[in-house]
């Protein structure tokens, strides 16, 4: 891609995005505030900025590491929600809202966020532990696969133990970006900065594995390191977004194939767009989910799948009429 | 390039066995034998993708020794049939951008192509007849013209050693003629290629033939001794006989 070009739709991109992280300080589902002076002051600077901005950023997060998972498992239906971080993220949250009655002093200041953060990352973990290792990306996404069902089913027994508990769960099955504070803004912030950097660093090395993997180590490329960095970043970026806003659906899978086609072939420009989508992508539907019905808010994860999956689906239909994603 | 007692191994299995090779620096070596034969295990061998123990020695110097990246300025490797495979992402690099791959053993991480990337890569996609391709992703072309783009990637990496599996396969005659021209101008450079090949009077072109047999060496030595044509009859089995047409030998079956 030209080099004029690429700064082109970058720009786009990043005004598109500031434009809608002000429409997001702007409205709310009790109704617009278009004057900044005469509005509530705590309204806009202590909900709905952070909110706005908290959106953003999960759904940058997923994006990239949407993008980081379908480039690394040269898959284009692999999410992040792969290698066991959502399962365990539900479960991570499940335990805490179970077990807090019991009155555990860590419980109480793990806290919701440091539960679910660090559930995605012991489903990680597990899944690395069950694949033996990194190096074989097949065997990794199939142990991902089981021990998502199995830490699911342990989910689903607290469920039943604990019926009282399912609506809460649901709620954090559905994604909710309504209690992202200034200091989930800045935790998601400091992440994405720090994915995003070395990211673009080392992305080089999916270019490669584009040629196969056998050819990208003939290149030179300390490729198992590299994919154990990337698999790190994939569970840093998702366990901080989910811990902020939930398992919201379809965002990681969504954004790099809405950027795909703008952005080309190149790894750097496609993770950086598929960054700046997916945050795009999540405030676009917090803001319908805000809107739509208000002053009654639908849960964005909701929207998000809605959106998505409509998406894909012109996306398969395309496809099948012979235009390429 | 010499190999001492070589094995090579896939999983606990050993696909070569005792192997004493002498791949002669500055001259054209082809690798025959049967399918299965192990050819193709003693490319990836050489460039690290196999285990193996013995020795490989490059100018007097254990291959073992070298870091990955100096391994891969120094010996460049075209994988079987990467011209035919498919990504399943369906994005893809534009032409431009995957020669460019070869330059990656010669960057830095933080650093941008330089002039002599840029360079290499220009002259590498004319010396393959590719350079009108360079915008096209990759992805979109033929198999015919991916094949000499992925040339042009293995020609970019400016390499000692260039090992090439079947790199002939889904070119067409000219195009086919064009690789063998090229290959010329390439040993007139002081390189050293080995290549995989099936097509027994294309083998013959080289300067020098190994021939490997259920993972053993079945013979080595030049492609004009009488000596490595009988050996090559005997390599399968007397079904094949050898013709000589102008100033090339052809294999026909019997």
């Amino acid at each position: 891609m030209q080099k004029n070009h690429f700064l082109r739709k970058l720009s786009g991109l990043l005004i598109f995005s500031a434009v809608l992280v002000l429409l997001g300080t702007l409205l709310g589902s009790t109704g617009a505030s278009w004057n900044f002076i005469g509005s509530d002051q705590t309204l806009i600077f202590d909900i709905r900025l952070p909110r706005s901005l908290g959106a953003y950023l999960a759904g940058a997060l997923l994006g990239l590491a949407g993008g980081i998972a379908q480039s690394l498992f040269r898959n284009p239906l692999a999410d992040p929600y792969l290698l066991g971080s959502a399962s365990g993220a539900l479960l991570g949250v499940s335990s805490i809202l179970c077990f807090t009655y019991l009155g555990n002093t860590w419980l109480e200041l793990l806290g919701l966020n440091g539960g679910a953060f660090l559930g995605a990352f012991i489903g990680v973990l597990a899944s690395l532990i069950l694949a033996g290792g990194y190096r074989n990306s097949m065997r990794l996404l199939l142990a991902g696969v089981v021990i998502s069902v199995i830490l699911g089913a342990a989910n689903s027994l607290f469920t039943f133990v604990r019926p009282d508990l399912f609506q809460s769960i649901q709620s954090f099955m559905l994604g909710n970006t309504t209690l992202i504070s200034w200091s989930g803004v800045e935790i998601m912030a400091i992440a994405l900065v720090l994915c995003l950097l070395v990211t673009l660093i080392i992305s080089p090395v999916l270019d490669a594995l584009s040629l196969g993997e056998n050819t990208a180590r003939t290149l030179g490329l300390p490729l198992d390191q590299l994919r154990l960095v990337l698999i790190g970043i994939l569970a840093l970026a998702t366990g901080c977004a989910v811990a902020q806003t939930g398992l919201i659906a379809f965002v990681g899978l969504a954004a790099p194939h809405l950027v795909r086609k703008l952005a080309g072939g190149r790894q750097r420009v496609q993770l950086l767009f598929s960054c700046l989508g997916g945050g795009i992508l999540l405030l676009t539907s917090d803001l319908i989910a805000r809107t739509l019905f208000a002053p009654i808010e639908i849960p964005v994860g909701v929207v998000t799948a809605v959106l998505g999956g409509f998406y894909l689906l012109v996306l398969l239909r395309r496809t099948s009429l012979g235009a390429r994603p | 390039m010499k190999t001492y007692q070589l094995n090579v191994y896939q999983g606990p299995c050993a696909v070569l066995s005792d192997l004493n090779l002498d791949i002669p620096r500055g001259k054209w070596t082809s690798i025959v034998g049967p399918n299965g034969a192990g050819k193709s295990s003693l490319l990836q061998a050489i460039v690290g993708l196999l285990k193996w123990d013995g020795s490989i020695t490059m100018n007097g110097v254990d291959l073992s020794t070298f870091a990955n990246k100096d391994l891969a300025k120094k010996i460049a490797w075209l994988d079987q049939g990467s011209s035919s495979a498919t990504d399943e992402l369906g994005d893809s690099l534009s032409v431009y951008e995957t020669v460019m791959l070869g330059r990656l053993p010669h960057q830095g991480w933080l650093h941008l192509p330089s002039e002599s990337d840029h360079s290499s890569v220009k002259k590498s996609l004319q010396q393959t007849d590719a350079w009108h391709l360079r915008d096209r992703p990759l992805q979109q072309l033929s198999g015919g013209e991916r094949q000499r783009v992925l040339l042009a990637r293995l020609l970019a990496v400016d390499s000692d050693i260039l090992l090439m599996d079947e790199p002939l396969a889904n070119l067409d005659p000219p195009h086919q003629a064009d690789v063998l021209q090229w290959q010329d101008n390439l040993l007139g450079q002081g390189k050293t290629l080995v290549t995989v090949l099936h097509e027994i009077h294309l083998a013959l072109r080289a300067d020098y033939v190994i021939m490997l047999n259920k993972g053993k060496l079945h013979f080595q030595g030049s492609s004009q001794d009488p000596a490595t044509h009988q050996a090559l009859i005997a390599l399968f089995d007397g079904r094949i006989r050898l013709e000589k047409l102008g100033s090339d030998w052809i294999a026909l079956p019997n």
